[in-house]
């Protein structure tokens, strides 16, 4: 059967169409932010300057066609259509009479659909690893800058043995289908979903130790709700069946989180090295405030600059490291639809099409380009305070 | 200076010490042992079969004892012939001594590479020598460029050239060697047919056709990060009061940047030059894989792939040894060149 094929201004029509959702929502935020860019602080100045309404504009397109993945993607990204083997972007599917925006790969799946999903894979791990990552550096990085002497000393030890490891030999060894037969990743993993739990329960600990009404809602609320994702996500045995993690996803979640705090740590204990000999602080020791209370309450807040811009930046780094794990085909399954593991199947067949290629190498690209002017627009602006 | 050098030195052993031992451990796995068993063994051996062959070639002694003989403080034991009862060679194609032996990495012997049926040493140095040619021509792209675009970005801070400088430079520190490579290889190879899209004559014979594409996509990434640090540094030195004393002295702006600026403005792009290696060996393995070029990061991932103890192990010492040693020669770079700190 011939498959037929509509012009190319049509695809390139019928694809701007098909982000109907995220146009909407776009405008909608943009707008809104635009209106009220006074009120806003630090997030409406992004809208002072074209390079950070770029940035804002790429970052929140990604995460619109995120969340409306279902309604913009026309086919099931695992669905093989074998007709439409290799077929050239605007491929009109037989029997739905669908289309094929970037054509079909080599096992037939719509390359535009996987592109739309894979965005989905890459939005919920690397923000979310970078969180775990800030966490671990944070609650480490503090008292190593603060107290100095042996913590420091362990603690940045330990930091410069991580990164004296090349990353791609780090995954090699921690992201293997061997190593889940082990207790090594479920260990690290508890180990590292620990850390938000301590940082929030000291956080409220330090803040309203003289308050009980308010500690023990705020301690309680802490501990129920880490402690059912903890329970949900190192030994997947969640109550209520909610929160649920794949293994492999897991010790792809672990990797990146091990890989990533390290950086975290460095910049965190330079930054409280640096505050910690400003006279606020000085003034909060003289009144008696714990270490812990001056670590959290008062350097933590004036190193927040440094930090967002950093974790705009690291945010983009994880997509990147994703992107690495998938081209390697460490970890992700075999049929993900995310944009690494679309990668390496694509570029091995460079030579008679190129198609399926482009899609997911622009979207990686054009989303690590979005963070990295979101983080710089913020530098910007940090600087002119 | 000296006992400088000498402390970092000290904790720069005690780094891959304890590296090489994380290494170990994670390679010789109970999993790994087994993937590696099955991989030397005749198709369907059975799991007794397996476990003898694991006891057999000393898979199963100590931990400790083993990595003591990896690393040369203990010495090697023959394994005994299941045939005969006699000691024989552990691996015949590596010329593994029949006696016990001292032979580990403190004598120079790296072991033997189960994949490649021969010594590490003979597989990773040559790789070592290809992978050193292409980090050669990527650093000779790009540290010229990258420190000429941050020069002429940090000249005229917020002029036109410098806006359209940055985000160049941005826009290529968002493009990972995975997206440029493709990327490249459509435009210059699939689509132009200009260059070659693999790289694989490379190791017989290097040529402007075969070896353009890894070089350029190994180089675009890290070019845009040296850029922006080279604009940060010269901004900072083109605000500084000897600049403005040279300008109203009477020289042209030119003169300034190249006689007074640029000395100064180079000391902190070193420093990042040299961080730039462990990034450098993650692309290096992508590019090696992606464009089919027999250097170290190739054998990196056949050693991954095929579970390889010995080679494994000796890929992560060396490129352990390379980080280290670039962050030992930024320190003492950036204090040579820094007289700032070299008086004190």
């Amino acid at each position: 059967m011939q498959i037929e094929y509509i012009s190319a201004f049509d695809v390139v029509v019928g694809v701007l169409w098909r982000f109907w959702p995220v146009w909407v929502a776009l405008v909608l935020v943009m707008g809104v932010s635009f209106a009220y860019k006074k009120k806003l602080g630090l997030y409406g100045q992004l809208f002072d300057s074209g390079v950070g309404i770029a940035g804002v504009g790429i970052c929140l397109f990604w995460l619109f066609t995120a969340i409306f993945a279902s309604t913009i993607s026309p086919f099931d990204p695992l669905a093989q259509v074998s007709i439409m083997k290799d077929t050239l972007p605007g491929a009109i599917e037989p029997t739905s009479k669908l289309i094929y925006y970037f054509g079909g790969d080599k096992l037939a799946r719509d390359v535009f659909s996987r592109m739309v999903y894979g965005s989905q894979i890459v939005l919920i791990i690397a923000p979310a690893a970078t969180g775990f990552a800030l966490m671990v550096g944070i609650t480490l990085g503090l008292p190593a800058g603060y107290y100095g002497g042996k913590i420091d000393t362990v603690l940045s030890f330990l930091a410069n043995l991580v990164l004296a490891f090349p990353v791609i030999l780090l995954f090699y060894l921690l992201v293997t289908p061997g190593i889940m037969d082990t207790p090594i990743p479920y260990a690290m993993a508890g180990l590292f979903f620990l850390f938000p739990i301590i940082f929030f329960s000291v956080l409220f600990w330090t803040r309203y130790k003289n308050r009980p009404d308010r500690l023990y809602i705020l301690l309680g609320l802490t501990l129920v709700v880490g402690g059912w994702i903890y329970i949900g996500l190192v030994f997947d045995k969640d109550p209520l069946k909610i929160v649920h993690i794949d293994p492999n996803q897991l010790n792809i979640f672990v990797a990146v989180v091990f890989a990533s705090s390290p950086g975290v740590f460095r910049i965190v204990r330079g930054l409280t090295m640096d505050i910690k000999t400003r006279d606020y602080v000085a003034a909060a020791q003289t009144r008696g405030e714990s270490p812990w209370y001056i670590m959290l309450w008062e350097i933590l807040p004036n190193a927040r600059g440094p930090l967002i811009v950093d974790a705009c930046l690291r945010i983009g780094y994880t997509t990147i490291l994703l992107g690495t794990l998938g081209y390697f085909g460490l970890g992700l399954a075999p049929e993900s639809p995310d944009w690494g593991t679309a990668i390496k199947d694509a570029s091995r067949l460079l030579r008679s099409f190129i198609h399926p290629a482009l899609p997911p190498t622009i979207a990686l690209m054009s989303f690590v380009l979005g963070l990295n002017l979101l983080a710089d627009s913020l530098r910007e602006q940090s600087m002119k305070d | 200076m000296l006992s400088f050098i000498l402390r970092r030195l000290g904790t720069m052993a005690l780094t891959m010490l304890c590296l090489t031992l994380v290494v170990f451990f994670l390679i010789n796995l109970n999993p790994n042992l087994k993937k590696l068993a099955i991989s030397q063994t005749e198709m369907h051996t059975s799991a007794e079969q397996l476990e003898d062959w694991l006891v057999n070639h000393g898979y199963r002694q100590n931990f400790f004892v083993r990595y003591g003989q990896w690393l040369g403080i203990l010495p090697k034991q023959p394994i005994t012939d299941p045939a005969t009862g006699k000691p024989a060679q552990r691996f015949s194609f590596c010329n593994d001594p029949v006696e016990p032996k001292f032979s580990g990495v403190l004598q120079g012997d790296f072991g033997c590479s189960t994949k490649f049926k021969t010594t590490v040493g003979a597989k990773l140095f040559p790789a070592l020598g290809a992978t050193g040619l292409l980090m050669f021509w990527v650093l000779a792209v790009m540290v010229p460029i990258s420190l000429l675009i941050g020069i002429l970005a940090g000249m005229r801070e917020g002029s036109r050239t410098d806006r359209t400088l940055s985000v160049a430079s941005i826009a290529s520190t968002a493009t990972p060697e995975y997206v440029s490579g493709v990327i490249f290889t459509v435009i210059f190879a699939s689509w132009l047919g200009w260059l070659n899209g693999s790289a694989a004559s490379a190791s017989q014979g290097l040529t402007f056709y075969n070896f353009t594409l890894p070089v350029m996509t190994l180089a675009i990434y890290g070019t845009g990060y040296i850029a922006r640090m080279t604009r940060a540094s010269m901004v900072e030195v083109m605000t500084q009061q000897y600049i403005r004393t040279a300008r109203l002295k009477g020289l042209s702006f030119s003169s300034v940047v190249v006689k007074h600026a640029l000395r100064n403005a180079l000391i902190a792009p070193f420093t990042v030059i040299m961080l730039q290696f462990p990034w450098l060996l993650t692309g290096v393995v992508i590019v090696e894989v992606m464009f089919r070029y027999q250097g170290f990061g190739y054998t990196l991932v056949e050693a991954a792939g095929n579970n390889d103890i010995d080679l494994l192990l000796g890929c992560s010492l060396v490129s352990v040894f390379i980080v280290l040693i670039t962050q030992l020669i930024s320190d003492v770079g950036y204090a040579f060149l820094n007289p700032r700190i070299r008086v004190q």
